[in-house]
C-alpha cells in the first residue's frame, strides 16, 4: 500500500542521503525454488543429516562446510539439538558466523534445537534455552530481508522438524522473523509440494476482505476448496472472493448461536467434509480503558473470542472437523504486548492464545492441530487508516523495517493447515518481521 | 428404416436457491446502476452462494421491462460479465411484471424435458436508469435524412424538423391502449369490487411487518447479497402501522371513494433477482439439496380494453385453470404468494375467488374457489414492503417461497403475479 511518505523515502534522492531502504521480500509463488542458493547444513544434532538429504532430494544443494571467500549461501541451518553444555554453543558462532556473512539477500538462518521443556538436566536446559537468545539477536542483526528462526524438537521424529525448516526456508515465511516454533513427534506422510492442501475443505471466517480474503486465496492456491464466511452485510465483497477462489460464499454472523452448526452443515453437505477452519473474523473497537463502554467491550469479546469458543463446540462435535483436521486462530501482537486503547482487543487476542494452548492438548488424540498466527503491522485498509506518525513507527519498528502483507499472514496459516505440519500444534507464530513490540 | 426415438418422460425440476440484491426505491442508491450492472451482481452472488464459478449452465433466461435498445442481448451480455463459464447460453424475455416468473417457467420446462440440466432464471429493472428516446417526429425525420441520396434530399428531409420534435420520449407507466396508468386501472377495479381503504392499509402494514421480521430472523441471509452499500430493501418500514398508513392521501382514483395511497401501492423500484433451477440429478451431482420442486405454471390474459375486466385480474383466471389441471382446491396450499402490485390487487383477487357470481359467470365454475387462510399469505412480506422492480419480482418470490417451504419441512405454495397488458402468471411449488 503506497502513500506519499513511502514514495518519498523510497525515492533515489532518499536512497542517496542514506534513508534506510527496506528490502523487497522474497514471497512464495508456486514453482519458486525453496531457497536461492546452497544451504549450509551443519551441527551434530539428530536432524542435520536428514535435512541435508531431504534438501538434496528437493533439488536444493546442501553443503556441510562454511563457504569460502567470495561464495554465497541462500540459507544456514544449524542443528544444535544435541548440545547439552553451554560450551557447545561456540559451534554456533564458528559454523554460523562465516555463513551468515555470506548470506544472500532474503537469506535464512534456521537453528534447530531440543525443546528445553522436554529436558531435565540443568546444563542441557540452559544450553537449549540459550539458543533463543542467539537466534533473536541474529535476527536483529540480519539485513537484506534475511530472517532467523528457531525450531525446537520435542522428540526424535523428523517430520515436524522438516516441515518447519521447509516453511522457514521458503518464501512462505517472508515476514516471520525471530520466532520459536515447537514441533512434536507426530509423523506425516509425503506431501504434494505444489498443492499441499489438495482435496481439503477449508472454512475461513471474515473472508470478505483484507487478511481473510488473502487467506482464502492462499488456501485455494494450495489446493483447498474454500468456504468463505462473512457477515450478510459484507456479502457483495464475500461473493467476489468466493468466486475468485471458485469456492462458496456463506453469509452468516459468527456470533449467532448456530454459526458453528451452519458452517459444519454447509461444508459437509456442499463439499463433503471439513478439514480446515480458520477463525479469522475479528473487530476492533478502541477506547482507553477508563472510557471503555459496555458495547465496545462486549462486541469485541463476542466476535473475537466467545464466538470462536462456541463455534468450536459444533466444529469439534459429531460429524464436524475430520480427524487430522486443522484449526487456526488469528491472535495479534496486541494480545502479546498489549496496545494502548485496546484493552478489549488485547484481552480477546490474549484469550485466543490461551484457547490454542488448551484446545490443542484436548484434540491431540484426534490428530487435530490448533495453532495461531499473531500478525504484527500488516498493510491493510485498516492499518492505512492509522494516523501517519503512529503508522510509520509501527511499520518500521521491526527487523525487516517494513510492514507485512496480508499474504504473509495467510502463508503461515496455510502452512499450519498442511498435512506435513501435523507435528505443529499449540503454537503461536508471530508474523511481525520481529517487531520490537512484545518481543 | 431407423426407429423413431421415444419421447422422454418429463423430469422433476428443483428450485435450488436464489439471490437478489436489496431492492431500492428509484432515484436512490442504485440511480446510476444499469440493468446489466444489477443483474451481473445478482448472478455473481448466486454463483458464489452455490459455487458455480467456471460452471457452464444449460441457459440463463432473464429480462427487464424498462430496457434500453442497446440492451438487446441483456442477459447474454450479463453472463459474459459474470463468473459463469462464458459458454453458458442466454436469452432475454419480457412479459411485463410476469417476466421473472415466466423466465423460471421457461427454464423449468427445458429442464423437465431434458433439454437442459440446470439454468438460472432472473429479472432486473431500473426505474431510475430508464431509457429516454427521441420523439417519434425527430426519429422519422432522422430516418428520412438517413435514406436521402443527395445533399439536397437530406436538406429537404431535415427541413421537416419542428421544435416540438426535440421533446424526448420518456417511458410512462401507462397502458398504451387506454392511456390510463396501472394505478388508475386498479382504482377502477378496486372501486368496482368495493375494496375498503382500511383493508388495503392492513395488508400493507402486514407486508412491512412480515418482511422486517424475516430480515430479523436471518431468513434473507442466503437469499440476498448486498449491493452498493445497501443490505436491506430501502422501501421497508419496520415500524409501519395501519394508523400511519391511514394518514396518507389517496393518489389513484377520484373523489371521496379513492382508497389507493402511496402506502398501499408499490413504489417505483430498482433491483434484480435470480433463481437456480436444476434437475434432481444435476442437484445431486453438485451436492445441492432442492428447496422445493417447480410443479406447474399457467398464464392467463384478460381483455381489459374491450371487455369489462380489470387490468390486473388475469391471475384470478389463471389460478383456477392451474388448480383444475393439478386436481387441487384453493385451500390445498400451505403458503400463498400473491404479488402486491397494489394492496387492492391482492384483495380484489381474493374477493373474486370468494364471489359465486364471478366464479360462475367469469370462471365457469359451479362453486366459488372460496377463501384462503390469510395467515398463510405473503408470510415473509411482499412487494408493498420490498418494492417491485418489475421483472425482478418473480425471482424474489420463487426463491423466498422455496426456502419457506423447505423451512416448514414441506408443503405446497401458490404464486400469483399480475402483469401489465392484462396478463397474469401463476405457479405451484412443492417441497
Amino acid at each position: 500500500m503506497s502513500d506519499l511518505f513511502t514514495t518519498i523515502v523510497r525515492s533515489p534522492v532518499a536512497r542517496k542521503v542514506g534513508v534506510p531502504q527496506p528490502t523487497r521480500l522474497r514471497r512464495f509463488e508456486p514453482g519458486m525454488p525453496l531457497c536461492e542458493g546452497p544451504v549450509l547444513v551443519a551441527g551434530d544434532g539428530r536432524f542435520a543429516d536428514g535435512i541435508a538429504a531431504w534438501l538434496g532430494g528437493a533439488g536444493v544443494p546442501a553443503v556441510s562446510t562454511p563457504p569460502g571467500e567470495g561464495d554465497q549461501v541462500g540459507a544456514v541451518v544449524l542443528d544444535l539439538s544435541a548440545a547439552t553444555d553451554p560450551a557447545e554453543l561456540d559451534q554456533l558462532r564458528l559454523l554460523g558466523a562465516p555463513a551468515v556473512k555470506a548470506l544472500k539477500r532474503n537469506g535464512r538462518v534456521v537453528v534447530v534445537g531440543t525443546d528445553p521443556t522436554t529436558l531435565t538436566d540443568v546444563a542441557a536446559v540452559t544450553t537449549q534455552r540459550a539458543l533463543e537468545g542467539v537466534v533473536r539477536s541474529v535476527g536483529k542483526e540480519l539485513r537484506g530481508g534475511a530472517t532467523a528462526n528457531l525450531v525446537l524438537a520435542q522428540g526424535d521424529a523428523h517430520d515436524g522438524v522438516r516441515s518447519a525448516v521447509e516453511f522457514l526456508l521458503s518464501g512462505r515465511s517472508a515476514y516471520v522473523d525471530g520466532q520459536v516454533i515447537r514441533v512434536d513427534d507426530s509423523t506425516s506422510g509425503d506431501v504434494d509440494a505444489l498443492r499441499p492442501l489438495e482435496g481439503k475443505v477449508a472454512v475461513v471466517t471474515g473472508a470478505a476482505r483484507g487478511i481473510g480474503a488473502e487467506i482464502a486465496r492462499v488456501l485455494s492456491r494450495d489446493g483447498a476448496t474454500v468456504v468463505a464466511v462473512d457477515l450478510p452485510a459484507a456479502g457483495d465483497a464475500l461473493a467476489a472472493v468466493a468466486n475468485d477462489v471458485r469456492g462458496t460464499a456463506l453469509q452468516l454472523d459468527v456470533t449467532a448461536d448456530d454459526a458453528g452448526g451452519r458452517i459444519v452443515e454447509h461444508a459437509t453437505a456442499r463439499h463433503g467434509g471439513l478439514d480446515i477452519v480458520v477463525h479469522n473474523a475479528g473487530i476492533t473497537r478502541d477506547k482507553l480503558f477508563v472510557n471503555m463502554d459496555d458495547d465496545r467491550w462486549r462486541s469485541v469479546m463476542e466476535v473475537n473470542l466467545r464466538s470462536v469458543l462456541r463455534m468450536n463446540e459444533a466444529i469439534l462435535g459429531e460429524g464436524g472437523l475430520a480427524d487430522g483436521g486443522r484449526i487456526v486462530c488469528v491472535a495479534s501482537i496486541a494480545g502479546i504486548a498489549g496496545n494502548r486503547g485496546q484493552t478489549n482487543y488485547g484481552a480477546s487476542k490474549a484469550g485466543v492464545i490461551g484457547l490454542v494452548t488448551a484446545l490443542s492438548r484436548q484434540v491431540a488424540d484426534r490428530g487435530i492441530t490448533v495453532n495461531a498466527v499473531a500478525p504484527g503491522f500488516i498493510e491493510t485498509e485498516m492499518t492505512a487508516r492509522i494516523p501517519f506518525a503512529t503508522r510509520e513507527i509501527g511499520r518500521r519498528m521491526n527487523s525487516l523495517q517494513q510492514g507485512g502483507h496480508p499474504k504473509d499472514v495467510a502463508e503461515t496459516i496455510a502452512w499450519f493447515a498442511q498435512p506435513g505440519a501435523a507435528a505443529v500444534t499449540g503454537q503461536v507464530v508471530r508474523v511481525c518481521g520481529q517487531s520490537l513490540l512484545g518481543a | 428404416m431407423a426407429s423413431q426415438s421415444t419421447p422422454r418422460a418429463p423430469r422433476r425440476v428443483a428450485v435450488l436457491g436464489g439471490n437478489r440484491i436489496p431492492f431500492a426505491r428509484s432515484n436512490g442508491p442504485y440511480a446510476k446502476a444499469s440493468n446489466q450492472d444489477m443483474l451481473t451482481a445478482t448472478v455473481d452472488g448466486l454463483v458464489a452462494r452455490y459455487g458455480l464459478a467456471g460452471e457452464r449452465l444449460g441457459e440463463v433466461v432473464a429480462g427487464a421491462v424498462l430496457k434500453h435498445s442497446r440492451d438487446f442481448n441483456l442477459t447474454r451480455e450479463t453472463v459474459l460479465g459474470t463468473r459463469l463459464d462464458p459458454t453458458t447460453p442466454a436469452y432475454d424475455i419480457q412479459q411485463a411484471c410476469g417476466t421473472g416468473l415466466e423466465a423460471a417457467v421457461l427454464v423449468a420446462n427445458k429442464i423437465a424435458l431434458g433439454q437442459v440440466d440446470a439454468g438460472i432464471a432472473g429479472g432486473v429493472d431500473s426505474a431510475s436508469d430508464a431509457p429516454i428516446a427521441v420523439s417519434e417526429g425527430l426519429r422519422q425525420t432522422l430516418l428520412a435524412a438517413n435514406r436521402a441520396r443527395s445533399a439536397g434530399e437530406r436538406a429537404k428531409a431535415l427541413a421537416g424538423l419542428r421544435p416540438g420534435h426535440l421533446v424526448p420520449a420518456i417511458p410512462e407507466n401507462v397502458e398504451p391502449r387506454t392511456g390510463l396508468s396501472m394505478g388508475e386501472h386498479m382504482a377502477l377495479t378496486a372501486a368496482q369490487w368495493g375494496i375498503p381503504r382500511e383493508a388495503q392499509d392492513e395488508l400493507a402494514a402486514a407486508s412491512h411487518q412480515h418482511l422486517a421480521a424475516a430480515y430479523e430472523r436471518g431468513f434473507f441471509d442466503d437469499l440476498v447479497t448486498p449491493y452498493l452499500g445497501v443490505s436491506r430493501d430501502t422501501n421497508l418500514r419496520a415500524d409501519s402501522s395501519v394508523e400511519k398508513l391511514a394518514t396518507l392521501k389517496p393518489v389513484f382514483g377520484k373523489g371521496d371513494g379513492a382508497t389507493m395511497t402511496a402506502g398501499n401501492s408499490t413504489p417505483l423500484t430498482d433491483g434484480a433477482s435470480a433463481v437456480l433451477l436444476a434437475s434432481e440429478e444435476w442437484a445431486a451431482e453438485h451436492r445441492l439439496t432442492p428447496l422445493a420442486w417447480f410443479v406447474d405454471a399457467e398464464t392467463a390474459a384478460v381483455d381489459y380494453v374491450h371487455g369489462d375486466e380489470g387490468l390486473l385480474m388475469a391471475p384470478a383466471y389463471a389460478v383456477p385453470r392451474l388448480l383444475a389441471r393439478n386436481g387441487l382446491s384453493l385451500q390445498d396450499f400451505d403458503f400463498y404468494e400473491i404479488h402486491e402490485a397494489f394492496a387492492a390487487t391482492v384483495l380484489t383477487t381474493l374477493k373474486a375467488w370468494e364471489d359465486p357470481d364471478f366464479c360462475r359467470a367469469r370462471l365457469g365454475l359451479d362453486a366459488p374457489l372460496g377463501s384462503i387462510d390469510r395467515s398463510r399469505l405473503n408470510v415473509n412480506g411482499s412487494s408493498l414492503a420490498a418494492g417491485h422492480p418489475f421483472a425482478a419480482t418473480g425471482g424474489r418470490i420463487v426463491a423466498s417461497l422455496a426456502k419457506q417451504l423447505k423451512e416448514a419441512g414441506g408443503g405446497r405454495g401458490l404464486i400469483s403475479i399480475c402483469a401489465a397488458g392484462g396478463q397474469g402468471v401463476v405457479a405451484i411449488l412443492e417441497a
